[in-house]
């Protein structure tokens, strides 16, 4: 028999971490495994606390743990972002879903944690600790603690570029994701692929050759070459690992020409 | 099992039950409360057939804990009629052909009222975007969306 716990905050909601607990936030995808009977959930923990707030504060945007994709979607601060929102699932997933539970989201889940990873997002836990987020995704799994918000500079106009390759449209699980935050304004490059490893991961390699070329066919070349260098992608129900692999090069050209290719 | 008792709105409706300490909201409107209307299709928030509204939101209620609607408005199929007069979307269903097996239907009425609710005169392309959730298998998606697009008082022939 599954229990439930409900605490008035995040913090107190930590407390009763540990290894036979899940913290439910949005239910997107730990209700999915609580109806599957999947083993190793025995204790389920919550917190009443609305941590849903999305504001600006300094040069970053702050997003309580609880936001959903709609509230990304609606708030001005988050505009940005609001696309990346609009890949996750359909609308009753998007009125559902958290911007904390996502971090925490299987491949090939996870698109909206992928953007962040390309933004250098940082994860703040109840504890009040802080954290950046790719160090927060190297040890995800491991970890017991909860995530109450994220901060996330917003990115210079024209420098994010974002998308998410899947079999159905508009909705799909993806068979990868793809964010780009080109190099301009002091802001290094950053390229994040979802889907292609157990946690969206860097392509540091394809990073280093964008910060030092120009954006057209020819300057991306090098990019491209070394685009899937250090990534993992698995094989699954969508595609297989070999398949990921061929096309995400293509993907990713496709995305810093704008289409063009 | 030991089940918590909870009190939320059901179409207009107070209710008070006790739940399933992990139950699933669709389970228990279903089993103890005994509106049928939402669909148990696929059990893991994928088919759209279990969708009702949350606070005027579509939500899917097979992944959504039922404790968690503690002194909440739900939404669903039931109260869309008000006594033999059926909603403009229902009525919209019957005249497009827009049901064919009808599994899906509850979920789609409600994923349409939540869209015409915010947006009266959505556009083709918004209606598809609204209803991309919800999973049909036997209908065919252009009748659907043709009933809500005559619903919402339209042509069929609105721009995408």
């Amino acid at each position: 028999m599954i229990t439930v716990e409900t605490f008035n905050t995040h913090r107190e909601a930590s407390s009763a971490l540990n290894d036979r607990t899940r913290f439910l936030a949005g239910g997107t995808l730990l209700m999915r495994d609580v109806n599957y009977a999947v083993p190793g959930i025995e204790h389920i923990v919550r917190s009443l606390e609305p941590l849903r707030t999305i504001r600006s504060e300094g040069d970053s945007v702050f997003i309580g743990a609880a936001a959903t994709m709609l509230d990304v979607i609606n708030a001005r601060e988050t505009a940005f972002l609001a696309p990346v929102s609009r890949a996750v699932g359909g609308p009753a997933i998007r009125n559902m879903a958290t911007v904390g539970g996502n971090l925490f989201a299987p491949s090939p889940f996870g698109d909206f944690t992928t953007a962040l990873l390309a933004l250098d997002a940082t994860i703040h836990f109840a504890d009040g600790r802080q954290e950046e987020i790719e160090t927060f995704l190297a040890q995800r799994d491991s970890g017991r603690r909860i995530v109450t918000a994220i901060s996330v500079a917003p990115p210079l106009s024209g420098s994010f570029l974002f998308s998410k390759i899947s079999r159905t449209k508009p909705k799909g699980p993806a068979i990868l994701s793809i964010a780009v935050r080109l190099p301009s304004g002091g802001q290094e490059a950053r390229i994040a692929f979802g889907a292609m490893g157990p946690t969206p991961l860097r392509a540091k390699a394809a990073e280093a050759a964008l910060s030092r070329t120009r954006i057209d066919e020819q300057g991306i070349a090098p990019v491209i070459a070394v685009a899937t260098e250090g990534l993992a992608p698995a094989d699954d129900a969508l595609a297989s690992q070999w398949y990921r692999r061929q096309v995400a090069p293509v993907h990713l050209k496709r995305l810093l020409l704008g289409g063009q290719r | 099992m030991a089940r918590k008792p909870i009190s939320f709105t059901l179409n207009g409706n107070e209710v008070s039950i006790f739940v399933g300490e992990s139950a699933n909201l669709m389970e228990e409107l279903r089993r103890n409360v005994g509106d049928l209307t939402p669909k148990h299709g696929c059990g893991q928030g994928t088919c759209g057939a279990c969708t009702v509204m949350v606070d005027g939101e579509p939500q899917l209620s097979c992944i959504t804990l039922a404790q968690s609607v503690e002194g909440r408005s739900i939404e669903t199929v039931t109260g869309l009629s008000q006594g033999p007069v059926l909603h403009a979307l229902q009525q919209a269903f019957i005249d497009g052909f827009a049901a064919q097996c009808g599994f899906c239907t509850p979920g789609m009425l409600m994923a349409a009222k939540a869209l015409l609710d915010r947006n009266p005169r959505p556009s083709r392309d918004e209606v598809i975007e609204a209803i991309s959730g919800n999973i049909c298998r036997c209908t065919g998606y252009e009748p659907i969306v043709d009933a809500i697009l005559i619903a919402s008082g339209q042509s069929r022939e609105v721009r995408r």
